[in-house]
């Protein structure tokens, strides 16, 4: 796959202390596709992603986003520029409606312009919350209070927000933690769906998902890369074997 | 929330200005008085409301923006011949300069540290009333003479003395602000404010610099409440230190918990409403703040969210 570089980090290091929890971490991701990263706790997954939504500085090292040198964006600057991060644990607007969840997502792309922070048109808004509340199958509970929903829901509802965000890259943290078997379907399914639009980029435990929704998996082990490939390479490959796999 | 009832809110808002409006040619003297000085203060709280109904920032300060508000109009019309407009207009922007600067510095700290801020810089302001007491006379004030109060507006002469002009000025202030509050409450920036009274981190997340946000709820805040302290300070023609103490802080923080955290209405509501049980309880006993306190536990209790947030929470939850 000869693709378009969408995201490249280089010699990517963040230090909390004593720790170092991701060291000189060069990694790229390819426009269209769905990666994912694997790795036993504290391998400095989320830390990493982290560090490419803007929500952790990095110590050193930088980040190139099609191009643009963003190291030094801030989340929000990032977000409008196409980067959106679902959180690994949920966290919804619990006492607001799922309509109004999405909402605050789906305006932040039309908010431009002093007019835009005082008027908007509704029905714009009222029309990208409900294609991405239809996109993951919650259009019925529109009106609810996110905080009621089932906790599977939630995490819907969060990649819905992430939806409507418009995203060219969509990190998700842990999507499918807490989720039934059938919900795990249907995330993936999911997840299909969107990769049509937007680079997906996944930290994942569960290994069937990770296995048949990756193009490539991106393995972590103590703040560095210690493999990447297709999800057959990465099964052979000794190294990950004893690293995480522990077979 | 906001999806539906649109003309029930406009109705609403409307009619609660229509009586007031319409109280005037019904209310006895005394009351009248007392609803001029309810709808100034309601300002006040309205403007808090902004800030900590909406945002989720707890101030305890607020006092030093109607200060600059009541001390901006007051200086310049008792020592700058200002007309009595150009003074209030100047008390509003005192107002809004000094939230954008407080804003600017106690911002960067939270939740607690915040609070301590607001009260530490409000302390600070009510300081320097005191010490330049050659100009602002310090605890013992000034007042606006009559003349100083009057002023011709295309050919009539008004007279801000005159109980008819006090109690519309009053009511035309107190509109303008609680329109403005709703028109925010209902804008795509109000959505944003909640978002960050909720949750912070993930509005940051969603792509909005909450830190610019919280920025203009601020100087919104404040400067509606300068708005109040300059109308107060033309109207009431009195100007003192006592109005930049922290029991002039603490006022506003308690008519918006009595009449309803993040409602539009719960500012005027709770402001009325504790303006009269001090009234009549103190008609009843010189303890009359002992009748107030057992009052407010009983709210406390059964209506913890203020009378209109609970009343939104139980039946109406159209309420904005």
């Amino acid at each position: 796959m000869a693709a378009v570089t969408l995201l490249e980090t280089s010699a990517l290091c963040k230090r909390f202390g004593g720790l170092q929890a991701v060291r000189e971490v060069n990694f790229s991701l390819a426009q269209g596709e769905i990666r994912a990263i694997i790795g036993p706790n504290g391998a400095g997954k989320t830390t990493l992603v982290g560090i490419i939504s803007g929500r952790i500085k990095p110590s050193s090292g930088t980040i190139t986003f099609k191009g643009e040198d963003i190291t030094r964006l801030k989340s929000c600057q990032r977000v409008m520029r196409g980067i959106v991060y679902t959180f690994q644990v949920t966290s919804v607007y619990a006492t607001l409606t799922c309509y109004e969840n999405v909402a605050l997502a789906a305006q932040r792309r039309l908010m431009t312009g002093a007019k835009g922070f005082l008027t908007l048109g509704e029905a714009a808004i009222a029309e990208r919350v409900e294609s991405a509340l239809d996109a993951v199958g919650l259009a019925a509970s529109m009106e609810r209070p996110a905080g009621e929903l089932p906790y599977g829901y939630q995490r819907l509802l969060e990649i819905a927000m992430g939806l409507a965000l418009e995203p060219e890259l969509l990190i998700m943290d842990e999507p499918t933690q807490g989720l039934a078997e059938e919900e795990i379907a249907e995330f993936c399914a999911l997840t299909r769906k969107i990769a049509g639009r937007a680079t997906v980029l996944l930290i994942e435990h569960n290994m069937p998902v990770v296995l048949q929704l990756a193009h490539k998996i991106t393995v972590m082990d103590r703040g560095t890369v210690i493999a990447e490939g297709t999800p057959a390479e990465i099964e052979a490959d000794a190294e990950v074997q004893r690293a995480y796999l522990g077979t | 929330m906001r999806r539906h009832g649109a003309a029930k809110i406009i109705v609403l808002h409307l009619g609660v200005i229509g009586l007031l409006f319409l109280a005037q040619f019904f209310l006895p003297a005394y009351h009248q008085s007392n609803a001029i000085r309810i709808m100034v203060l309601a300002t006040y709280a309205v403007g808090y409301n902004v800030l900590m109904g909406y945002t989720g920032l707890l101030s305890l300060g607020h006092a030093m923006f109607f200060a600059a508000g009541l001390y901006g109009a007051g200086l310049t019309i008792y020592y700058l011949d200002f007309t009595p407009l150009q003074g209030v207009g100047f008390g509003i922007l005192s107002a809004c300069a000094l939230s954008f600067v407080f804003g600017l510095l106690a911002l960067r700290a939270r939740g607690i540290a915040f609070l301590i801020v607001t009260m530490m810089f409000a302390q600070a302001l009510f300081l320097t009333t005191l010490y330049f007491n050659e100009i602002t006379l310090g605890d013992q004030g000034f007042v606006l003479s009559e003349k100083l109060r009057t002023m011709t507006i295309g050919g009539a002469v008004v007279k801000f003395s005159d109980p008819v002009v006090k109690y519309n000025f009053a009511l035309m202030v107190f509109s303008a602000c609680l329109l403005l509050t709703l028109v925010l409450a209902r804008s795509p920036v109000g959505r944003v404010l909640v978002a960050i009274r909720e949750n912070e981190a993930r509005t940051r997340m969603l792509g909005y610099d909450t830190e610019r946000y919280k920025l203009l709820s601020l100087v919104i805040s404040g400067t509606i409440s300068g708005v109040s302290g300059a109308a107060y300070a033309l109207l009431f023609a009195y100007i003192g230190s006592t109005f930049a103490t922290i029991q002039y802080s603490i006022f506003p923080l308690l008519w918006v918990l009595l009449g309803g955290v993040g409602t539009t209405l719960g500012p005027l509501v709770g402001t009325a409403l504790m303006f009269y049980l001090i009234d009549i309880s103190s008609d009843y006993t010189s303890s009359y703040l002992l009748v107030v306190g057992a009052v407010l536990l009983v709210l406390v209790l059964w209506f913890p969210k203020g009378i209109l947030g609970t009343l939104r929470e139980r039946w109406l939850s159209w309420l904005p």
